[in-house]
């Protein structure tokens, strides 16, 4: 690998994770806002427009780092990755410049109006959320529509010139893969919200503040989050795996730690890759779970990465195993942690247990951790293909954008964005801390208040 | 079809820059005229609810660029590497300071952002005046039909240019006039009291400093780029364009002198609108010109994707483009006439 590529891969995987960090809050919250203000306009509750109005909040706060790391991920496309836009870009072109024009201007516009939202009677600031659900949940659609294009190409003509065209729009925006992927993927972002909503909840419960916003911040954030988790393994995950080995085998091979083509095969929950031996090491095993899982049939052959040639293998094998390990590993104990809490809560215990509040507060951070992951096994598991079967990674970077250049702006990305990452961090622990607006603030915080 | 998409381009891009121009050219002239903590939230709220809204235009139009023209989409913006990270990084602490200034109450931090804000919206202006200035002059585009420009050689316009050259740098610094004396006429029309007669001073004083800038650059694009003159040449009637342009300028100059602080400010617009769409025309058929051999440039037939992709492209870009209109007219209705003091989120 030259290491102009290496730097153009690490900028844009760098870049485009640092990001999702705030879209996937904003998606996921975007729903939990609608109901929130659903509520508020049918009943006039005002207590449910002080939690909707807190959560405006943070939405808005992640909205803005969103937009400001979302601008260099469209501009990449053309700065660092010049061959790749000049072949695919009468394809994908096409889904990136409908995000712009059905998305974007949805999203700015009705975030605008919800800011200043205090002008606007609840019946606009209802109809606001709903056009910013609308606008971030079509954003997801187009990029995702993009990615399954590059995952699994369709409705496409290689013309004379080596470049690719499409052929058929509606085919582009019904990819067969992309059902499954944005669904597991929308589905992650109600998971990324439930929880950091229910954290909160939890976070003021623990500390006695906020009671009653807090108790409703817990009840929505466990409910959503036990369904979303939910639907994240199933249907949506296990869609997703059977695309995997039905139309990418080798990367499905690769994430499981199949090296050899077997019936019977086993999933492994944990265990070291070894390429010197290409074996698992210290294996904790369920035997025969992968051929029922892949083929319903405990006696099928699934194909292992000795049926592929080297050269088609991921380049990253120990990192993508691990990636989507962390991520299918974390996914099963968001289902346990949330089947245990809406038990909880059903019994009218939950805002008594400080274990399993305690557990709440600190999940916030794990679903950022599993999407990732996720994104990681989806990505590193293309490798080395940039758009799969057809165009090669190493064949889409600029040719006369250098090492030294590609690694000059590598750092400073680095470097700005650990900056916008304190930034966020102390911001939004403000934001908390000052909590949602309330008649009754608990002693300790009136004496904060008066302080400040 | 290759020239529906070149006009849609052209109009975004113009549209860009007359409705993100005001809010830039607010940032220039922020910290001259804004010198209170109320003023400045005032002015400040005076482009809240519609600068993000308005930088959209540039991340659309971008991505009909990659659409339309993928060959030019890459050859440029991988030829402008240096360039174009500067300009994100830029708009990243630009948007930083619009969003985050409010956030903590302290005076060092709104002194930090204040001045992010004004100096990352001087610099944005510089930079993509500098970009038209690099359009209009060419780049040395190779056989593959791509290129990579420093940022400097010997600061002259010939076949080996860097970013910034003579007259790359006049336009940057035209730009910056044109759209500091845009944002003064905004504030104008927005603010009330001390504010207001600020922001007027100030757009008289950069309004004239306007018309000297845009004389100079009329003067030095046709010896730098004989070809627009040309193809102005073989279609005299489009003369009216930039005419009417030139006529508008005076025309906001007017009514900046009479106080008539709207038109003063559409006026201008006008003015903007039609400078942009002059430059485009007369570079059509060209996206990218190559300072080493015409043959090698970029032209909206070359550079194209192929006639489904753009016919199919028409069919949801008039749909989108509506829709764009209502929701942008909507939002700026809302917030019409002068900025209210209470207008602090």
């Amino acid at each position: 690998m030259t290491s102009a590529l290496l730097y153009d891969r690490l900028q844009f995987a760098f870049t485009a994770t640092f990001h999702y960090l705030f879209p996937q809050l904003t998606m996921g919250l975007a729903l939990l806002l609608l109901y929130l203000r659903s509520r508020v306009l049918l009943t006039g509750d005002e207590h449910y427009e002080e939690v909707a109005d807190f959560w405006t909040k943070i939405f808005a706060l992640n909205f803005g780092f969103g937009v400001v790391t979302g601008i260099p991920l469209e501009f990449q496309f053309g700065t660092n990755w010049a061959r790749f836009s000049n072949y695919a870009g009468g394809v994908i072109g096409q889904t990136l410049a409908m995000e712009g024009v059905f998305a974007f201007f949805l999203e700015s516009s009705f975030l605008g109006l919800l800011l200043f939202r205090k002008r606007f009677s609840r019946r606009v600031q209802w109809f606001a959320t709903l056009m910013l659900f609308l606008g971030t949940w079509l954003s997801g659609y187009f990029i995702l529509a993009t990615n399954a294009w590059m995952q699994h190409p369709v409705a496409y003509q290689v013309a004379a010139d080596g470049r690719v065209f499409v052929t058929s729009l509606s085919g582009l925006l019904t990819n067969p893969w992309l059902f499954w992927q944005f669904t597991h993927n929308m589905t992650a972002t109600v998971v990324t919200a439930s929880c950091v909503v229910a954290a909160v909840g939890a976070y003021y419960v623990l500390c006695g503040q906020y009671l009653p916003h807090a108790k409703t911040f817990l009840r929505t954030g466990v409910v959503a989050g036990a369904i979303a988790s939910g639907l994240m393994i199933f249907p949506t995950g296990h869609g997703n795996a059977d695309q995997v080995f039905k139309y990418q085998p080798v990367k499905g091979a690769a994430f499981e730690g199949l090296f050899t083509t077997e019936r019977e095969a086993g999933l492994y929950l944990i265990g070291q890759p070894n390429l010197e031996t290409m074996t698992i090491d210290n294996p904790i095993e369920i035997p025969g779970a992968l051929s029922i899982l892949v083929y319903k049939d405990l006696y099928a052959k699934v194909k292992g990465l000795d049926a592929f040639p080297r050269d088609e293998w991921p380049d990253n094998l120990p990192l993508l195993y691990y990636a989507y390990h962390v991520m299918a590993g974390l996914g099963t104990i968001f289902v346990l942690l949330f089947g245990v809490a809406l038990v909880s809560l059903w019994r009218g215990w939950l805002f008594d247990m400080k274990w399993l509040l305690w557990w709440l507060m600190l999940c916030a951070p794990f679903p950022y951790i599993a999407t990732s992951a996720g994104w990681m096994t989806a990505e590193l598991g293309r490798q080395p293909w940039l758009v799969y079967g057809l165009l090669r990674t190493s064949q889409g970077t600029s040719p006369l954008v250098h090492s030294g250049n590609a690694l000059f702006t590598l750092i400073g990305f680095l470097g700005l964005y650990l900056l916008l990452g304190v930034l966020f961090v102390l911001l939004v622990s403000k934001i908390i801390r000052q909590g949602p607006a309330s008649t009754d603030v608990p002693a300790v915080s009136a004496h904060h208040r008066t302080g400040s | 079809m290759e020239m529906a998409w070149f006009i849609i381009v052209t109009v975004m891009l113009a549209m860009y820059v007359v409705l993100d121009g005001f809010d830039f050219g607010v940032g220039m002239i922020y910290p001259f005229v804004a010198r209170t903590e109320a003023d400045r939230r005032t002015a400040l709220a005076s482009i809240g609810p519609v600068w993000n809204a308005n930088e959209v235009w540039l991340i659309a139009a971008g991505a009909v660029l990659f659409f339309a023209y993928p060959k030019a989409y890459a050859a440029g913006f991988s030829g402008f590497y240096l360039a174009l990270i500067l300009v994100l990084w830029l708009l990243i602490f630009r948007g930083l300071a619009l969003e985050l200034r409010a956030q903590v109450d302290h005076v060092l931090w709104k002194q930090g952002w204040d001045t992010a804000f004004a100096t990352s919206s001087v610099l944005l202006a510089i930079v993509f005046g500098t970009a038209l200035g690099n359009l209009i002059r060419g780049v040395p585009l190779n056989r593959d039909g791509y290129f990579f420009v420093p940022f400097w050689t010997d600061f002259r316009p010939g076949s080996d240019p860097g970013i910034l050259d003579w007259f790359t740098v006049l336009l940057g610094l035209t730009c910056t006039v044109i759209l500091a004396f845009h944002g003064a006429n905004y504030l104008a029309m927005k603010t009330e009291g001390v504010l207001h007669q600020r922001a007027v001073s100030v757009a008289w004083i950069v309004g004239w400093v306007s018309v000297g800038c845009t004389a100079l650059t009329v003067i030095a694009v046709p010896m730098v780029q004989p070809s627009l003159s040309l193809s102005f040449s073989r279609n005299p009637a489009v003369y009216l364009a930039p005419l009417i342009g030139v006529i508008a300028l005076g025309y906001s100059l007017y009514f900046r002198f009479r106080r008539r602080d709207t038109s003063a400010f559409l006026a201008g617009s006008v003015f903007i609108f039609l400078m942009l769409v002059s430059v485009m025309f007369g570079m059509y058929p060209y996206i990218l010109v190559s300072t080493t051999d015409q043959a090698l440039s970029l032209t909206v037939f070359n550079a194209s994707t192929d006639s489904y992709g753009l016919t199919a492209g028409v069919s949801w870009f008039v749909g989108g483009f509506l829709l764009i209109l209502i929701y942008q007219i909507y939002l700026h209705s809302q917030f019409l006439g002068k900025t209210r003091s209470d207008d602090v989120h």
